[in-house]
């Protein structure tokens, strides 16, 4: 039940043992935008950690349905901003279900490569946003430093560096730009040297382990019966990959692994996050001198109406699972839209794992769920 | 036991960090490695993709031409409402009426940079620009009206 706390209240029971609640958030440094956390503290201890969302609440999913399926695509960039790209994918891929418009090789295989490079900007931006969380400010640099690589082969090839709306029903908006393939090759070549700078300065670190080894632990099935997914789940050793386990595009002609680790505490996670991103290396080498040639968008009509019925479908973004569900009455805007975001499930395990550990270490549990809070209200 | 461990531990953890430090000692020494960008003063220099989505204009020609029909398809795409045609009807030299834009108004406020509009339009008459630099002091400075005064639809163009 929701109530309005002070600032800092403190509160004893009828044995003389004293509670203090504080208020983290909604605008605080290690939250990361706008979420608003109510502390209840033992001393330093953490008894209770209760979330307040609704900050940064947009009602995208009623936005959604007064717009066309052409034009709803753009909204999610605004979701999950890190990974706009595979927000946009799922979406289009659901309108092509309703549709059952068969996408071109070739926009399958752009795709796939965008869709990777995102999820390597989205892992440097954590990396380097939750080292800083604990207390190391260069990472953050580091991290920038390959993202705006990234951000430069986005730039060139859809125009925009965050909000990218490449993604349209049946294919992609514009071909790759003829020095997309080159950039890529280069920025692989110093990538793959640069990422062992990042065990170097952060990994290996035994002051870093420290604060991470057997904190906040999460058991597989406490990850299952919250709806954890994503790298937070795959830490915990919980097979859910949607990539491997429900291909999508040509996820299932790939060779890559599904990144697990047994640890369920928050190294175990970091990990996570840091070999998935030379998996996404691998995906995008095997793919990079093979994009077929052909069309990069399917033809659509100009005016998409999708059949009467229920459509789902879901992809693998950086933070887990993302579902679409639209629901048609046969017109051209949808009757009803739901997003299954990753954040919000993985942000309510957040209490589970904060419980009995010390308030210093709320920021690395915050920090390995990788929250982004747009993504969690919408 | 306990004095060894701790001690181990800070030796182990200095040892760790200095490993660190010796990579930013690396880039400390080396100040070409590192890529920043003097943006404010690099402004004349500064090479933005052609693809890049920075507000939508309409190109005209040296005579104050452009290809903009006002068949509204840039209008129905866009999500926001960012743009507004103002058509008039024109008499044609052979007595016909022709639909023709009177204004073409842009919302700078309320446009997202989705191409959307770029990608219906049947004419080419608009596009994007690279400029980014939109900041103003009213908002009412960024409603813009795309068409030039006195321009005319570029012969040939239905």
């Amino acid at each position: 039940m929701y109530h309005e706390t002070e600032i800092l209240e403190t509160r004893t029971d009828a044995e003389g043992h004293e509670w203090m609640t504080i208020n983290v958030g909604p605008q605080h440094p290690a939250t990361h935008g706008v979420l608003h956390l109510v502390i209840t503290l033992d001393g330093e201890t953490i008894v209770k950690v209760d979330p307040h969302l609704g900050y940064i609440h947009r009602s995208i999913e009623k936005m959604c349905e007064s717009l066309s399926y052409r034009q709803f695509i753009y909204v999610t960039s605004r979701m999950d901003y890190l990974s706009a790209h595979i927000n946009n994918h799922g979406c289009a891929l659901c309108v092509e279900k309703g549709l059952q418009v068969e996408v071109p090789p070739r926009a399958q295989v752009i795709r796939v490569l965008m869709d990777e490079l995102t999820r390597i900007a989205s892992h440097e931006l954590w990396w380097g946003a939750m080292a800083m969380d604990l207390g190391a400010f260069t990472p953050f640099f580091y991290a920038f430093r390959e993202r705006e690589m990234i951000n430069d082969i986005m730039e060139e090839t859809c125009g925009a560096r965050l909000t990218m709306n490449y993604m349209v029903p049946g294919g992609v908006m514009h071909d790759i730009h003829p020095n997309f393939q080159r950039r890529v090759k280069e920025f692989l070549k110093d990538y793959k040297r640069k990422i062992s700078e990042y065990d170097e300065v952060v990994t290996e670190n035994i002051i870093f382990q420290n604060r991470m080894k057997g904190i906040g632990i999460l058991s597989p099935e406490d990850a299952i019966s919250y709806g954890c997914s994503g790298p937070v789940a795959r830490g915990s050793g919980v097979h859910c990959d949607v990539r491997k386990h429900y291909p999508y595009e040509i996820y299932s002609s790939l060779q890559f692994d599904e990144v697990l680790e047994s640890g369920g505490d928050c190294f175990a996670r970091y990990l996570v996050r840091m070999r998935e991103m030379k998996e996404s290396v691998r995906i995008i080498e095997q793919l990079i001198d093979n994009i077929p040639e052909g069309d990069f968008q399917a033809k659509t009509k100009a005016v998409l109406k999708l059949p009467k019925g229920e459509f789902y479908s879901k992809v693998e973004t950086a933070r887990g699972e993302f579902g679409v569900y639209i629901v048609s009455d046969g017109g051209t805007t949808p009757y009803r839209i739901k997003f299954r975001s990753p954040g919000f499930s993985n942000l309510s395990v957040l209490d589970k794992l904060a419980r009995g550990n010390k308030i210093g270490d709320l920021v690395a549990i915050m920090g390995t769920l990788d929250l982004v809070i747009p993504d969690i209200d919408r | 036991m306990g004095v060894i461990r701790y001690l181990r531990d800070i030796w182990r953890g200095a040892v760790s960090l200095a490993r660190g430090m010796r990579r930013t000692l690396y880039y400390f020494l080396r100040p070409k490695e590192i890529i920043t960008q003097q943006y404010p003063d690099n402004r004349l220099t500064l090479n933005l993709p052609e693809r890049f989505k920075g507000e939508v204009v309409m190109p005209h020609n040296e005579n104050n031409e452009h290809r903009c029909t006002g068949c509204q398809a840039c209008e129905l795409a866009c999500p926001n409402g960012s743009l507004k045609v103002i058509y008039k009807y024109e008499i044609t030299a052979e007595g016909k009426k022709k639909k023709a834009i009177d204004k073409l108004v842009y919302h700078l406020e309320l446009c997202t940079m989705c191409n959307l509009c770029i990608e219906a339009c049947p004419s080419d008459a608009i596009k994007m620009a690279q400029t980014f630099e939109h900041s103003v002091f009213d908002r009412s400075q960024l409603i813009k009206i795309l068409n030039k005064p006195g321009s005319k639809i570029m012969e040939g163009v239905e």
